[in-house]
């Protein structure tokens, strides 16, 4: 599954010449083992409201390709759509949106830093309702430059919001170069901790670890605190000239470039 | 024209806070979220009767308008509040993108708005946020004139569905509207029939209009008092009707002549029936420190000040 969905990323940014994708490869395991291990979802018909359901917020939209790959993959639309990412009067908007109906999407995202709010919110939403499903958001470490996010950080933990299991994809990049030299970020186990968070650490790319990595996340939940996954990746991860650079955050493979990447990616479930 | 009689005096925070506590009893999905000014947004009410359903989000407002999307999303009804300057220009782009973009059911509860916030002084007196939301798309943006209207528009807001903005202020002002009226969002109401010009007002300028029809009258104008508690969707059939007649327009605002109901109007104006317009409000400043009766008279809003734009709108009529 991952080396298909990496394969539709690499296609989807290729065909627009535009797209975000050494973040999507990244997360491209978080996203197979999340989609299809352990969400409890319903992929069709889609439910904005989502009662009864794990949730799930990408709050760094501009990974949109491996989410809208993975979302196609498990159902909730037809793959042949991917060949409409980025372009115009499509449902599969450059960074996520939910004004053109697409399902799985239950907010946009793309201006960074809203997303954690947004995952509180519906995970408190649920714990008032007695809904013990659980809410999932994921977000860039760059993305934590934004105020907003030590916001939902404060607001966490004073609420009890139990039922959220947020990851961050510590990739140690962001666009203008390592996050140590744009933004230093120091100690994140120890920030999130006296924030009051569980936190936990994970390899993102190692499909095992991801996989049950996600299982002992969710056992964490109902114990009082959020649940924080530090989830270290290699940016471009899958492609070997795509990995240890920031250069791919936002630049799509030529021709050349993009033959050289899908014969490093077996085609396992069909290109669209 | 017709007389109205004030009922009394109260700030229109209160019918906020009223309109929500009789919502939480009546839709168990209404939920309320404050950033530390649950005694000003006249939230205690509700807070007391409903605790399980009210969320602190200490002064984090851009938190606050993100969770209340949350929540709207998994299927509650949240109406967020603090004042009006933090509920607008600080978190713009999280009502643009949370919000509006991913059209979402938040209501957005802006108390203290204008000059009339009074002390505390410019830093907390927006007098840029109509414009501000109703460049938006999908908001509505009300203003009530009194206390019966905002709990009744608030009222309103928890059947509508959709992003909403809805500005009401600190002082307590005259109450002259039926507090039964039910309040239609989208429909601007004509007050007070009159020939020779309409004066176009909305919140605390509305009193003040009547009060300055009245005085016109005794100098021979009959004026058309309309109240624009909707800005966003605008009614423009009811503006167009009385400009039709009356041939000239007043605007009135609590807020800068930029970007508010004047330019708002002027467009419509332009599109449809050109004739001239005077506008009052604030010529482009912040506001001060001071008392609202104080602040009100030295920026140009007082009721003397629509009397003579309403003077001399008519003279340029010609």
């Amino acid at each position: 599954m991952a080396s298909q969905v990496r394969r539709d990323i690499l296609r989807m940014v290729h065909a627009v010449n535009s797209g975000h994708p050494g973040g999507s490869l990244g997360c491209t395991d978080y996203f197979t083992a999340l989609y299809f291990h352990e969400l409890q979802h319903t992929p069709t018909p889609f439910s904005m409201e989502g009662k009864g359901e794990d949730l799930f917020f990408l709050s760094n939209g501009h990974i949109s390709p491996v989410w809208y790959s993975i979302l196609a993959r498990s159902g909730y639309f037809a793959v042949s759509e991917l060949s409409t990412f980025r372009k115009i009067n499509s449902r599969l908007q450059g960074h996520p949106a939910t004004h053109e109906g697409l399902p799985g999407i239950r907010v946009a995202s793309g201006s960074l830093g809203q997303g954690l709010s947004v995952a509180c919110g519906a995970a408190l939403a649920k714990k008032a309702d007695g809904d013990t499903s659980i809410v999932y958001s994921l977000h860039g470490d760059g993305e934590l430059n934004e105020g907003q996010i030590w916001e939902a950080a404060l607001f966490a933990p004073h609420h009890k919001i139990d039922n959220l299991i947020s990851t961050i994809d510590v990739n140690g990049q962001q666009i203008d170069g390592p996050t140590d030299k744009v933004m230093g970020l120091g100690n994140l186990r120890a920030k999130w901790e006296a924030f009051g968070w569980d936190v936990m650490e994970m390899n993102g790319n190692d499909m095992e670890a991801v996989v049950s990595g996600l299982k002992a996340a969710r056992a964490r939940c109902g114990k009082g605190k959020p649940v924080m996954i530090l989830m270290k990746t290699e940016m471009g991860s899958g492609v070997d000239f795509m990995e240890g650079t920031h250069k791919w955050h936002g630049v799509a493979p030529n021709d050349e470039q993009l033959a050289a990447a899908l014969a490093q990616l077996p085609e396992t479930l069909g290109d669209y | 024209m017709k007389k109205f009689t004030v009922t009394g005096k109260n700030d229109t925070r209160s019918g906020f806070g009223e309109g929500l506590l009789e919502l939480g009893r009546t839709n168990p999905q209404v939920v309320a979220l404050c950033a530390d000014l649950i005694g000003s947004l006249k939230m205690d009410a509700f807070i007391k009767e409903f605790p399980e359903r009210f969320f602190q989000c200490g002064i984090s407002e851009a938190n606050m308008i993100g969770v209340s999307a949350g929540m709207a999303t998994a299927g509650k009804i949240p109406f967020a509040g603090t004042f009006a300057n933090f509920a607008t220009g600080r978190v713009y782009d999280q009502i643009r993108q949370s919000v509006c973009y991913s059209d979402k059911n938040v209501k957005i509860a802006a108390s203290h708005a204008g000059l009339t916030l009074g002390e505390d002084g410019a830093t907390h007196q927006i007098l840029e946020d109509i414009g501000l939301m109703r460049m938006l798309p999908h908001m509505t943006v009300i203003v009530p004139c009194d206390f019966n209207q905002t709990k009744q528009a608030t009222i309103a807001l928890g059947t509508h569905v959709g992003p909403a903005y809805l500005r009401f202020g600190r002082p307590k002002v005259e109450i002259f509207t039926d507090p039964d009226a039910p309040f239609i969002i989208g429909k601007a109401d004509v007050l007070s029939e009159g020939t020779d010009v309409t004066i176009i007002a909305c919140g605390h300028m509305v009193w003040k209009s009547l009060l300055a029809a009245e005085q016109l009258e005794a100098r021979g104008i009959s004026a058309e008092v309309i109240n624009l508690h909707t800005i966003k969707p605008l009614d423009e059939e009811t503006i167009l009707k009385s400009v039709a007649k009356t041939r000239c327009v007043v605007t009135a605002e609590e807020h800068n002549v930029y970007g508010g109901v004047g330019d708002l109007i002027s467009g419509v104006l332009a599109r449809n029936l050109p004739v001239p317009i005077e506008m009052v409000a604030v010529q482009d400043s912040f506001g001060e420190s001071g008392t609202p009766e104080e602040l009100m008279k030295k920026y140009g809003l007082d009721t003397t000040d629509i009397v003579a734009k309403a003077v001399k709108v008519v003279g340029r009529k010609g």
